[in-house]
């Protein structure tokens, strides 16, 4: 029987198979970030241990990091000790570092695969349950605690439960408008925020073969909201055009010698899955969310949902507890939905591509009075391309700021918030209660939706606004 | 001496699901750099009002409910964001015992570092075992026996990889066991890999 992409990844990597479901995996590389490190750098120190193989680290600041007068200090003393406190430990730990003033800087999950430190064929990890993002290179990526980053650090190591594999096959031909981000949460809302729990989901299909690196990095981003710590996608030409010339990626022989390594990875024809999961991509509508759950999510022209009759208590209580802090009534066209702020931003949609969604829809029109519009490129080389090609200005013209590379508005601890009660249409990864700010009410959507929102002031079909609906 | 002695107490039934880790420790509170001490931020936002005074009703502010140990959850607690501070802030309000029909993957990980026990169970058991919560039954769970008894009754054995429960019960660090058992297997490993996929090898 055939082997998976996830089982290749799995077996080239076991230190030692403990034999009852978990093996010592070798890491190969490890980000890091200031909010999931200082802990374990503490803990490290404590017992006065030092990293196991420095290079096979890079660290950079962005959760905390200001998206605004990157030429002052950051305002909140706290994001700024610890900010300064992952300065001070790459430093000591001589560790590869991207620091707030270099063009790099940016989203770690951006920066990886912009840098070439993401890789097909290796294990990666990263104190950052988004590190699924990096899947898409047909790595073996995933998020962890502080504590085990102490553990990847010191061992170059990490003990881990084999998952069950996944496939999530998409077909068929999309209609205008339609986003990676669109059938991530037409997905989630499908199988729920814990679907795909135990599993690794590979994303397989001639849809994703057609897509660009970028929405394969969104796909796998949003692996983590459905419940699946890994996300897949079998490296291709596209993956390998991506990579070369990137500034970590191997060169010139060693490159060739790599690709023809990871031509080996993708599954075999024969390789079987434990769950298998079709979409036909014809059927997907651009989605948003109503509710504080990624599951939450609708085609734009649905309306607010009733509970089921059927529904369990639990279930009934949940659809009523988000009913309420989102302050919407069951039977509301989402249409309806006013909205105060836009976020087009974070490590789902703030790659070069997502910008130029979002600036087609800007393009000649005007941000709705009233409405805060942000755009957070995901990386300085990001915002650098998006100022060359002309996006920029196209957002400032539409009334949008433009703003420093950072996680900004989607984890709402760097001054980038929602205040309570305000309502964003987002193109982040997480509708959760207060997660862009105390009270902040959070609708998720595809870059060019959140721009569509932007213009008219409410939840909007793109496509009528753009005049392409069928 | 163990370092997880048996739990003897209420739990606190929190039927909801997908209660994810933004709910139990939100983000701002990831800025301080503490690992200790972290108990007041737990549910901080459902817990208490915006000017710091408590919400009666919510459920760790109930007696007997507010010195539980246990809490008794719905499917997929812990999902969403990977901070270990989710566990901390339990840890140090108290709770040692989560059970629930499943958990975020990433907080059950991390859990089993910091003395917190995860128990998944069918969705039938869990909600049967919120039930008890709620009349106020105690709850027994000795990591020791493997049982976990709810007033008297044994509910179930707890079925945890042995190496997370010796883990829990010695207290050991990880990275102390792997320093000391696999430091020549972690090395051999990675001169082969140097050798087989010399491209993975970064340089200053």
């Amino acid at each position: 029987m055939g082997e998976t992409l996830y089982d290749k990844l799995w077996r080239s990597h076991v230190i030692r198979d403990y034999g009852d479901g978990t093996a010592l995996l070798y890491v190969d590389r490890h980000l890091l970030h200031e909010v999931s490190t200082p802990q374990s750098f503490i803990a490290m120190e404590k017992k006065q241990r030092a990293l196991w193989r420095p290079t096979a680290n890079l660290a950079v600041p962005d959760h905390v990091v200001s998206t605004t007068d990157r030429h002052l200090p950051i305002p909140d003393p706290l994001a700024r000790a610890q900010t300064q406190r992952l300065v001070e430990n790459v430093a000591r730990h001589d560790i590869p570092f991207i620091p707030l003033d270099d063009r790099r800087q940016g989203i770690v999950h951006v920066i990886g695969p912009e840098q070439g430190f993401t890789l097909p064929g290796i294990v990666l990890a990263c104190g950052d349950s988004h590190t699924s993002t990096h899947g898409a290179f047909g790595c073996l990526a995933f998020g962890i605690g502080a504590s085990e980053c102490g553990i990847v650090m010191a061992t170059q190591s990490i003990r881990q439960r084999r998952a069950r594999a996944m496939r999530v096959t998409i077909t068929g031909t999309r209609g205008p408008f339609i986003n990676a981000k669109d059938v991530a949460l037409a997905l989630i809302a499908r199988i729920g925020a814990n679907g795909a729990a135990g599993h690794a989901v590979e994303y397989a299909g001639p849809v994703v073969s057609a897509m660009s690196m970028s929405e394969r990095l969104t796909l796998c981003n949003m692996s983590i909201e459905a419940g699946a710590r890994v996300g897949l996608i079998a490296p291709d030409e596209t993956t390998f055009a991506y990579l070369k010339g990137r500034p970590m990626a191997p060169k010139g022989e060693m490159f060739e010698r790599a690709v023809a390594y990871w031509r080996t990875l993708p599954s075999d024809p024969d390789a079987v899955f434990d769950r298998e999961i079709v979409i036909d991509v014809g059927d997907v509508e651009p989605h948003v969310t109503w509710g504080t759950s990624p599951e939450d999510a609708l085609p734009i022209g649905a309306r607010v949902p009733y509970v089921a009759a059927d529904a369990e208590p639990a279930r009934r209580e949940r659809h009523g507890r988000a009913l309420a802090y989102m302050g919407l009534s069951p039977g509301q066209p989402l249409e309806d939905i006013p909205v105060d702020v836009v976020f087009i931003g974070s490590c789902t949609n703030s790659r070069i591509e997502d910008l130029r969604a979002a600036a087609a829809v800007a393009t000649g029109r005007r941000v709705a009075a009233g409405v805060k519009a942000l755009v957070v490129p995901g990386s300085g080389l990001v915002r650098e391309q998006a100022e060359s090609e002309g996006l920029a200005r196209t957002f400032l013209e539409a009334g949008f700021e433009w703003r420093q590379p950072g996680c900004s508005m989607c984890v709402g601890m760097n001054g980038d918030t929602l205040a309570s009660g305000q309502r964003s249409a987002s193109t982040s990864n997480r509708n959760f209660e207060g997660r862009q700010g105390v009270g902040g009410r959070t609708h998720l959507m595809s870059p060019a939706m959140a721009a569509a929102a932007a213009i008219t002031g409410r939840l909007t079909d793109v496509r009528k606004l753009m005049g392409t609906a069928s | 001496m163990t370092s997880f002695p048996p739990i003897n107490s209420v739990a606190a039934h929190m039927p909801e699901r997908n209660i994810d880790t933004d709910a139990i420790y939100p983000a701002r509170y990831l800025l301080l750099m503490d690992r200790d001490n972290l108990g007041p931020y737990l549910f901080r936002d459902r817990r208490f009002h915006p000017d710091g005074s408590p919400r009666e009703e919510f459920i760790l502010n109930r007696e007997p409910f507010s010195s539980a140990q246990v809490i008794v959850a719905g499917a997929g607690f812990g999902c969403g964001s990977s901070r270990e501070q989710a566990v901390w802030t339990l840890t140090g309000f108290g709770v040692r015992c989560v059970i629930a029909p499943s958990f975020g993957e990433i907080f059950a990980g991390n859990a089993s570092k910091n003395g917190l026990l995860t128990i998944a169970l069918p969705e039938e058991t869990v909600q049967r075992l919120g039930e008890a919560a709620e009349r106020g039954a105690r709850f027994r769970v000795d990591l020791e026996e493997r049982l976990l008894c709810v007033d008297n009754e044994q509910i179930a054995v707890i079925d945890i990889p042995e190496s997370t429960r010796a883990a829990l019960l010695n207290g050991w660090d990880e990275t102390d066991i792997l320093l000391r058992e696999e430091r020549e297997a972690i090395a051999a490993f990675e001169t082969r890999r140097g050798l087989e996929q010399p491209w993975l090898t970064l340089e200053r």
